[in-house]
């Protein structure tokens, strides 16, 4: 028999929504942060495991990648933190104004990274084709792509979702706080590969 | 925004209760009848139950591909399958017994079990939930049809290069196992991150971390194994389908590339999978010794601290599966050590049960019977691993029976008894009615027995020197006895689990008798009634101690306050469980389906063309985005701002 229930407190003034890790949505995202962290730990691992089966990175007679495309990209990437905080900050404060002009500055943000990461390509100096170098800084760059071009989509999609009558609900303020911490980890994942990609076959 | 107490809206509570907030509950909770309810459903027990089934028959699938393979080998020089044939079979047995049979199993049980014992109404992402049963189920059928298609993969569960590369696998058999992998990984990555936002955030009032169900503690730790370890085989899966599509050369050593960069890849996924699906059992164990011994698990902490260095060791071992590649002396070293280690934390939970039931009053029912069956056959598994760690031995011993013999006796001793005895021992609670008592004890010595004569002569074929994978073995180098006893006790074993699956049957067309707590356990799945109701708890339970129940016996201390007109969650904090919001969940939906569907023609066109992943990724996200566009509540939301 189920033992009779005995009331011994009541949730009804709880609040229903908070900000970082109060929030459910928080700890579902932080899981795919280990999750595509530990995808991107084993192609790290993977790339200097391949070095040890070359005489020299990049092997003769390949040159390194050209730097101007991807230090532009690292630059932008970087400078993108000063409006990504500010829109984080303005989601907390549910300045529904600032999350939506924030929120346009992001989108407009990512169509210049989009083609600097074209050229980034093609200054790589090197074909997936050509060897096991090739393969995996071809491997590393288009990696980080997809993992930029999924949040570029999450921001979209977030910048027009706050022009609707859905903005009105204080979780969707959550999710835009949510969108601004992954970005956050786009970018910061972005520094390793970037001297992974460009200064370790300097050195 | 307007400030309302939401206090006229309706809650459970002294004006609320009984019959009437069960009514209200299953009108907001409930499936109803109907193929778009089931397909839509986001509710974590009929998706569990899917799971559970689906796996079931996978379970059955590479059952029989054993037993041709057993009849192959019990003679010498059979004819009955070609070596071609032969390469398919041990490939999909391995292969829908690691990735489609025990690790979801596993999950499902968690699925179900874990918002069950924390005492919460619902798995958190119930729609990644739904999701990652349909791409699971995908992933299955794509590897089945193409063996039936004679286009199955034929280079061993770990796929090895560069036999599996494009030089020496030409077709497509590699692609369709490569593939299968990332449905499947796709779908236990979904599954650990519900758990793990699950166990963190939506545990009863009370239930501190020193509080919770050692099921769920396990549950904990493997989800962080699998979100750590399974990313691996994904992007190795990934290298080499784009080696064999794309003409890129990770591992080909004529453009400097390296076969050895999938073996690290592959083990360092693929041995942390073994303790993910041994570390379920571990829970089961602790839960049926409590049940069955009437004491809870002696030495808690020691237990907790056990689960959890197992799964910090499993991620420092995997060379182990290399020591035949030839390593640095250090290396061999390191490794050995690291091996021979996990013995200890194993040894700890083994002399925690023992105690256990050496202090309590141990009643010897079917799941007690399973849970001693397991001891037994575990502690030989896990001796011949130390045997194994050993290098010298390893060197002697690789690739031969004596290996087949020690993962079995891991696998189906650590794991598929544990998971039966935690079948019988949860049968109640998922369906309502109790497994034949008489027939569980018949059916736990057949399949003990069974499996005994069918693995413990592998031993002695592997030191004669058979090796894995090959589809016979001459006459006259003294095989002959011990295959002939590996193939009946093969089709004992399978007569057991014929058994097993009859007597479930059985007990399911007779009446529901069970009752909410059968076997009077402690714990908070044993405090609502059997089946649950879809909301699982009418109140929210409050928790003071390891065994609620037993501590509880005249009434259940509950909270109040959750809605009931819509789905609503009371989150608490991750180290001390104290209510701290009331969060919405998720309304059932076709779009994890639609989605599935998109993802499954992606992956699948991906088998033959690159462009797939371009063109496949619109409909995908189109899908995605339609999933998580806000439907807008039933009713809104007031409540104090």
């Amino acid at each position: 028999m189920i033992p009779p229930p005995k009331f011994v407190g009541d949730l009804t003034d709880l609040p229903t929504h908070a900000f970082g890790h109060r929030s459910l949505t928080w700890w579902g995202v932080v899981a795919f942060f280990m999750i595509e962290g530990a995808a991107f730990a084993m192609a790290f691992a993977a790339y200097f495991f391949l070095i040890t089966g070359e005489q020299s990175w990049p092997p003769a007679p390949y040159r390194p990648p050209d730097l101007l495309a991807g230090t532009l990209f690292t630059l932008i990437m970087l400078a993108s933190e000063i409006p990504n905080t500010r829109l984080k900050r303005a989601a907390e404060k549910k300045d529904l104004r600032s999350v939506r002009i924030g929120l346009l500055i992001m989108t407009a943000v990512c169509i210049p990274l989009f083609v600097l990461r074209g050229f980034e390509f093609a200054s790589l100096n090197v074909w997936w084709t050509d060897n096991a170098y090739g393969s995996i800084m071809w491997a590393l760059l288009f990696l980080h792509l997809t993992h930029f071009a999924t949040d570029f989509v999450d921001t979209v999609v977030l910048a027009c979702l706050v022009n609707t009558r859905h903005a009105a609900e204080d979780r969707r303020m959550v999710d835009v706080a949510e969108n601004a911490m992954y970005w956050r980890f786009v970018w910061l994942l972005w520094l390793p590969i970037y001297f992974m990609l460009y200064w370790i076959p300097r050195l | 925004m307007s400030v309302m107490s939401g206090k006229e809206l309706p809650r459970d509570g002294r004006d609320l209760e009984g019959t009437e907030l069960h009514e209200r509950l299953e009108k907001t909770w409930g499936t109803p009848p109907g193929l778009w309810a089931w397909i839509s459903t986001v509710d974590h027990k009929r998706i569990s139950k899917r799971y559970i089934v689906t796996a079931l028959i996978f379970m059955l699938l590479g059952g029989i591909l054993s037993l041709v393979m057993r009849v192959q080998l019990a003679t010498p020089e059979s004819g009955l399958i070609t070596p071609d044939r032969y390469n398919q079979l041990f490939t999909m047995h391995g292969t829908t017994m690691m990735f489609l049979f025990a690790v979801p199993v596993m999950e499902a049980m968690a699925v179900f079990l874990v918002p069950l014992m924390i005492g919460t109404r619902a798995i958190s992402f119930p729609r990644l939930n739904a999701f990652s049963y349909w791409i699971y189920l995908a992933g299955g059928v794509l590897l089945w049809v193409a063996f039936i298609l004679n286009i199955g993969p034929d280079a061993g569960w770990f796929a090895y290069v560069p036999l599996s590369g494009p030089e020496y696998s030409p077709g497509k058999r590699t692609d369709i196992w490569a593939q299968m992998v990332t449905f499947t990984e796709v779908a236990a990555l979904a599954v650990s991150v519900e758990l793990v936002a699950t166990i963190l955030k939506q545990r009863a009032p009370g239930m501190t971390l020193s509080r919770m169900p050692l099921f769920v503690w396990v549950s904990l730790v493997t989800s962080f194994m699998v979100i750590f370890s399974m990313p691996s085989v994904a992007l190795t899966s990934g290298f080499l389908l784009s080696d064999r599509l794309v003409g890129t050369q990770f591992f080909n050593p004529y453009e400097h590339g390296d076969a050895l960069l999938w073996q690290h890849l592959f083990w360092f996924f693929g041995h942390p999978e073994v303790y993910i699906i041994f570390l379920p059992g571990v829970g089961f164990v602790s839960h049926i010794v409590e049940t069955f011994c009437r004491r809870s698990v002696l030495f808690y902490p020691a237990m907790v601290l056990a689960v959890v260095s197992i799964g910090l060791l499993a991620f420092g071992l995997w060379v182990h599966h290399m020591f035949a590649t030839g390593l640095p002396r250090l290396g061999y070293a390191f490794y050995t050590a690291a091996s021979m280690a996990v013995a200890i934390p194993s040894g700890v939970q083994v002399f925690c049960w023992i105690a256990t039931m050496w202090d309590g009053r141990p009643r010897f029912d079917t799941p007690l019977l399973y849970v001693v069956g397991f001891i037994f056959t575990f502690v030989i598994g896990g001796l011949t691993g130390v045997m194994l760690a050993s290098v010298p031995l390893d060197l002697q011993l690789h690739d031969t029976y004596f290996v087949v013999a020690h993962f079995h006796y891991v696998l189906i001793g650590g794991a598929v008894f544990p998971l039966l005895g935690a079948f019988t021992y949860w049968f109640p609670k998922f369906t309502g009615r109790m497994m034949s008592e008489r027939m569980g004890k018949w059916t736990f010595w057949t399949l003990f027995l069974g499996f005994q004569l069918a693995f413990a002569p592998m031993h002695w074929s592997g030191i004669l020197g058979m090796p894995r994978r090959v589809y016979t073995y001459p006459a006259g180098l003294g095989l002959e006895q011990t295959n002939m006893l590996s193939t009946v006790g093969a089709f004992a074993f399978a007569a057991g689990l014929f058994m097993f699956l009859e007597n479930a049957a059985v007990s399911l067309r007779r009446r529901a008798n069970a009752g909410s707590n059968p076997w009077d356990a402690s714990g908070l799945e044993w405090a609502v009634s059997s089946p649950p109701a879809s909301y699982n708890f009418a109140h929210i339970p409050v928790v003071s101690s390891r065994t609620p129940l037993w501590d509880n016996r005249d009434h259940l201390p509950v909270m109040t306050g959750l809605r009931v007109d819509d789905r609503e969650l009371l989150i608490t904090t991750v180290m001390e469980a104290k209510p701290d919001l009331r969060e919405p969940s998720p309304v059932p939906t076709a779009w994890p389906l639609i989605a599935a569907i998109a993802t499954t023609a992606m992956f699948i066109a991906s088998i033959f063309t690159p462009w797939a992943v371009v063109v496949g990724a619109v409909p995908t996200a189109a899908a995605l985005i339609a999933w998580f566009w806000p439907k807008g509540p039933e009713t809104p939301e007031p409540v104090i701002q």
